[in-house]
């Protein structure tokens, strides 16, 4: 092997005993994988490989799929999540289509119910989403409902899609459904969640709800997705359909597949109550202390200078009592303490016991029932939306966004 | 028909697919174990579909699939994942599994691929919860010792077992399969069935692959010349093999004098199927009476050849069918068969008119909904046209007796893409290299008839028996191999065909047995109801105290006096000769629990003290 290959390039492959032909596709650590007429791949030492001819690139068939300008319209915001992919097989290399065009191809039903306008916003792994992003995003759903959309639809990836509902919902109030929605399996495959759940919330953002809600698959079957408020969401399994469950109260209904009805408990907000308006300013400098046994007081001083943090405790909420001097330090110096705990479920009472007694008294605020991440996520915007800590601290304790109850039911 | 294949230009090839026996599957950590359906612990289910390649086209077999969308159900059991839920990534490939697979690589002299990459292989039967099946090239290039070669050797995860149309089992999803695929290189029927034999041999000599029906499965790969190639897939029965390649040759002589016949009648085929429904408001056949639609398509100069025979049982019409069946259709009925079915002889004449259809033309008529029956005149009206080329390029099944029927098209490279949730796995010389080939059994078999002086079918049958580790290290412990034989093989088998449950029988106690046998404390002639004791539960001491109780020296010699004794009569009348019947009486009362050489010592003492009494 002399010349350099290039992706696509015909090959022959001399190995001890055989040789065989097929097309280049790439090298790695030595290793060049050779694809075979077969369709088969294969790694081969790259020296093994002489160049035969170069294939010739068929140009991609572009299916333009007409929409109906008498069906109302969706936007649908890309923040990289893959709905729809396409597969080179050729390459086995699978990539993120986000324009309108390539999400109606992959999900030909969704032509059928509405008309949809495409904004990518950006092309990020969930794990790489920022606040200065969930910014950008509220303001990119703000500007489509303002433009007319009757419903919104969001894609994402879906690790991180419960913090991104969660800090939409602070920052934006909306008169329309804005449905979250990911898939867990990867949309390449025949059995991928991303069909079902994109029908499914694109049913959610034509319903009579008014809210922002994460849809995705309700059970195991293919049967029908939940609708989860924003606040109230939760990442509940690494792999399964249905990871994503309500924690703490009802789900906000439920739309069947593939007939599409959409069911809505009396709690879900409808369509039109709310005015439409965004608030988007956030305060970054916030974290989440996750305690456990033996954690040293020391390792708070890390968060040195944040404005606020949310403690994530054992059981009733309580740290070790070695971390109560600490945070009274802290909280003197305007660092906003507001306590969740590590059970998810439940409410924090920090009246109980001694511990939490004296938590209070350093200046911790309970935080209800709220899920800890998205007591992170309203602390940042309360922060950067208040005058002051007190002002901030007073925000934390009140519903602003369906992130807490006042009642737990049984 | 010929039978001259060789003139007829017969290209065959086999692919052989059997699971192997691993302890885990080869992509998650379920044992590898089929489970009785009542046994399940939950039920979903899902849709597939197809998902579109780069170049904006289907799969043309995905595609087939998709024309009904259906939803599969799957059952679950306490022995299956998440994996095969498709809910869960694959763990990394089965390094047992694989180090099987190279093993037969080794012995087929073939070369390892440098680094084996798993590919998904789109499958949207609903056999495959992902609606792929992972499966990775091992191996190429090899040769059998009868000549026939080998071109490559995968490893792949089974598919889900069908339990009806569109229900599965998961507990087979995931068991490690090896695919060993010949070249066509075949040109006779029997050549192939030995073939498949000869790697059925070398399969069962890794020890390592899992025995009984449905355990191995071969496709087989068909052409003539003038004809197309035509996958035959899972042909269970290793002695139907040749008879199915018999079949398909006859099969597609068959279509080629059709299609001939065709030219020369210079046939066409309408485009336009008409609406008929009215013609059979009132039909004796409730499916044409009931049907909401009923369409027709009128085959010009087809008459006589739709329902021509082309291969036992089947008709030109019956592959027109199995397109039509992909729509959801029942099937349907065509005029070379009509009237019949509860169809009169004049509604025959009246859709013949209809349709403007001549003595020379033959009508189809499909009855279902108007979608299912517009989708099913369209792949009639393919079909029909693809009479005119003979032969097409199919994947079959086989159907009982060793007919076939239309399964799907044949299948293009396109339907693999790599798996990248599994890594590469690079193959070293030294991995290679250290693998230990096992002893094909075809010299097992030499090794037994030449040491062991077993009869050839004895031989056989030991050297293809799970026992037979057990058997030879037996052997090797010393024990003779004329009863280690009777004890590992054959009186198993007359037990088992009394109906003994032999398979509950441990290779390990039968060890113990032989061990008791030789040392003398057992009698041989107490193995069969051993074994039986052994076979309904019983410990090897229990099996032993029960089917022969302990006999002390003191008390054989009192039972040979009280016997002798008590026959000292007959005994004086025949002299030594009465040794025979007596030694009959006294192994009776012992049970089998004293050997047979001893007790005739001590008798033939005590006989020849009654004979020197006067």
């Amino acid at each position: 092997m002399n010349e350099k290959l290039e992706t696509g390039d015909i090959v022959r492959c001399t190995l001890k005993g055989c040789t065989c032909e097929g097309t280049y596709i790439a090298t790695r650590e030595g290793m060049a994988t050779v694809k075979l007429t077969s369709g088969y791949n294969i790694g081969v030492p790259q020296d093994a490989l002489t160049k035969t001819g170069s294939s010739e690139m068929a140009e991609p068939q572009i299916t333009e799929i007409r929409q109906k300008s008498d069906l109302p319209l969706i936007s649908i915001v890309s923040t990289g999540g893959t709905i729809a992919s396409k597969i080179d097989y050729r390459t086995g290399a699978v990539t993120s289509q986000f324009r309108a065009s390539d999400i109606l191809n992959a999900i030909p039903g969704l032509a059928t119910i509405a008309q949809f306008r495409a904004v990518q916003l950006c092309n990020i792994l969930s794990e790489n989403m920022t606040p200065a992003i969930w910014q950008q995003l509220a303001r990119a759903i703000h500007d489509e409902i303002k433009a007319g959309a009757q419903g919104i639809i969001v894609t994402h990836g879906t690790d991180t899609m419960a913090y991104s509902a969660a800090a939409v919902s602070f920052m934006l109030k909306t008169p329309v459904p804005v449905v979250f929605v990911g898939s867990q399996r990867s949309a390449d495959r025949p059995s991928s969640d991303n069909v079902m759940n994109g029908m499914c919330a694109a049913g959610a953002a034509l319903s009579t709800l008014g809210e922002v809600v994460v849809v995705m698959h309700g059970s195991t079957s293919d049967d029908f997705c939940a609708i989860h408020r924003g606040t109230r969401v939760r990442k509940m399994h690494t792999s399964r359909r249905d990871a994503f469950q309500t924690i703490g109260t009802e789900t906000l209904g439920t739309v069947s597949y593939p007939a599409l009805e959409v069911t809505l408990n009396s709690g879900a907000v409808r369509r039109g109550a709310t005015e439409l308006f965004l608030k988007e300013k956030l305060e970054e400098k916030c974290g989440i202390v996750w305690y456990y046994p033996g954690m040293s007081p020391d390792t708070l001083s890390a968060w040195n200078g944040y404005k606020g943090i949310i403690l994530a405790g054992t059981g009733l909420g309580h740290s070790g009592t070695d971390f109560i001097a600490r945070i009274k330090e802290m909280h003197a110096a305007g660092t906003v303490f507001v306590m969740t705990s590590q059970c998810l479920n439940g409410r924090v009472c920090d009246r109980v016991y001694d511990t939490g007694r004296d938590l209070l008294g350093a200046g911790v605020i309970e935080g209800e029932d709220m899920l800890p991440e998205v007591a992170l996520v309203k602390l940042m915007w309360v922060l950067g939306n208040s005058k002051n800590p007190d002002e901030a601290r007073e925000l934390m304790k009140q519903d602003l966004a369906g992130e807490m109850t006042r009642r737990s039911r049984v | 028909m010929s039978d001259d294949y060789q003139a007829l230009g017969l290209i065959a090839g086999i692919e052989i697919h059997q699971q192997l026996n691993t302890k885990e599957k080869l992509f998650c950590r379920c044992p590898t174990t089929i489970r009785e359906t009542e046994d399940s612990t939950g039920e979903f289910f899902r849709y597939l579909r197809a998902t579109k390649s780069e170049m904006g086209e289907l799969d043309r077999a995905a595609e087939e699939e998709m024309m009904q969308v259906r939803q599969f159900r799957y059952l679950t059991y306490d022995t299956t994942c998440l994996v095969e839920n498709d809910e869960e990534p694959p763990a990394p490939l089965n390094n047992e599994a694989l180090d099987i697979v190279l093993t037969i690589a080794k012995v087929c002299g073939m070369t390892p691929v440098p680094e084996i990459h798993t590919m998904r292989k789109l499958v949207i039967d609903g056999s495959n919860t992902s609606g792929f099946q992972r499966t990775a090239l091992v191996a190429m290039n090899g040769t059998l010792p009868g000549g026939a070669e080998i071109e490559t050797v995968c490893l792949e995860e089974e598919a889900a077992q069908r339990i009806e149309d569109t229900f599965f089992s998961l507990d087979r999803l995931g068991i490690p399969l090896i695919e060993i695929t010949t070249s066509p290189c075949m040109h006779t029927p029997e050549a192939v069935q030995e073939t498949a034999a000869q790697i059925g041999m070398i399969l069962r000599s890794t020890g390592r692959v899992k025995r009984g029906l449905g355990t191995i499965r071969q496709d087989i790969n068909i052409s003539i010349r003038e004809g197309a190639r035509v996958e035959i897939k899972g042909v269970q029965e290793l002695d139907l093999i040749a008879e199915v390649v018999r079949r398909e040759v006859q099969r597609q002589v068959a279509l080629l004098e059709i299609r001939e016949e065709l030219k020369r009648r210079g046939a066409s085929i309408e485009k336009t199927p008409v609406d008929v429904t009215a013609l059979f408001a009132e039909c004796g056949s409730r499916v044409l009476k009931k049907a909401p639609m009923i369409l027709g398509i009128k085959l010009n100069g087809f008459a006589g050849l739709v329902g021509r025979e082309i291969q036992p049982g089947r008709r030109l019409g019956s592959e027109m069918s199995d397109y039509a069946k992909k729509c959801g259709v029942g099937g349907l009925f065509h005029t070379d068969e009509l009237p019949a079915y509860g169809v009169t002889e004049e509604e025959v004449a009246k859709l013949k008119a209809a349709l403007s259809a001549e003595e020379q033309d033959c009508v189809i008529i499909v009855a279902d909904k108007p979608q299912r029956c517009q989708c099913a005149m369209k792949q009639i009206i393919r079909r029909a046209e693809m009479a005119f080329e003979g032969v097409a390029k199919e994947t079959r099944k086989m159907l009982e007796g060793g007919s076939t029927a239309y399964m799907r098209p044949l299948p293009g490279a396109a339907r693999m893409y790599p798996e990248t949730d599994v890594f590469q796995v690079r193959v070293t010389r030294e991995r290679f290299e250290a693998l230990e080939v096992p002893e094909m059994i075809d010299d097992t078999i030499s090794r037994y008839l030449k040491d062991y002086g077993l009869t050839k079918e004895v031989a056989r049958q030991m050297a293809y028996s799970e026992r037979r580790s057990a058997f030879e290290e037996a052997i090797a412990a010393g024990i003779k191999p004329a009863l280690a034989e009777r004890a590992f093989n054959s009186t198993l088998r007359e037990l088992s065909r009394e109906g003994a449950q032999v398979s509950r029988i441990d290779d390990e106690d039968i060890g113990k047995i032989l061990q008791s046998i030789q040392s003398g404390d057992v009698a041989k002639e107490a193995l069969s109801p051993i074994l039986k004791a052994l076979s309904e539960g019983k410990s090897p001491d229990e099996a032993c105290a029960i089917a022969a109780p302990k006999v002390s020296e003191d008390e054989l010699a009192a039972i040979i006096r009280r016997i002798v004794t008590e026959r000292s009569d007959f005994i004086k009348e025949r002299g030594n000769a009465a040794t025979g019947p007596v030694m009959g009486i006294v192994m009776k009362e012992v049970r089998g629990s004293v050997d047979g050489k001893i007790v005739n010592q001590i008798l033939r003492e005590a006989i020849s003290q009654v004979l020197n009494t006067p």
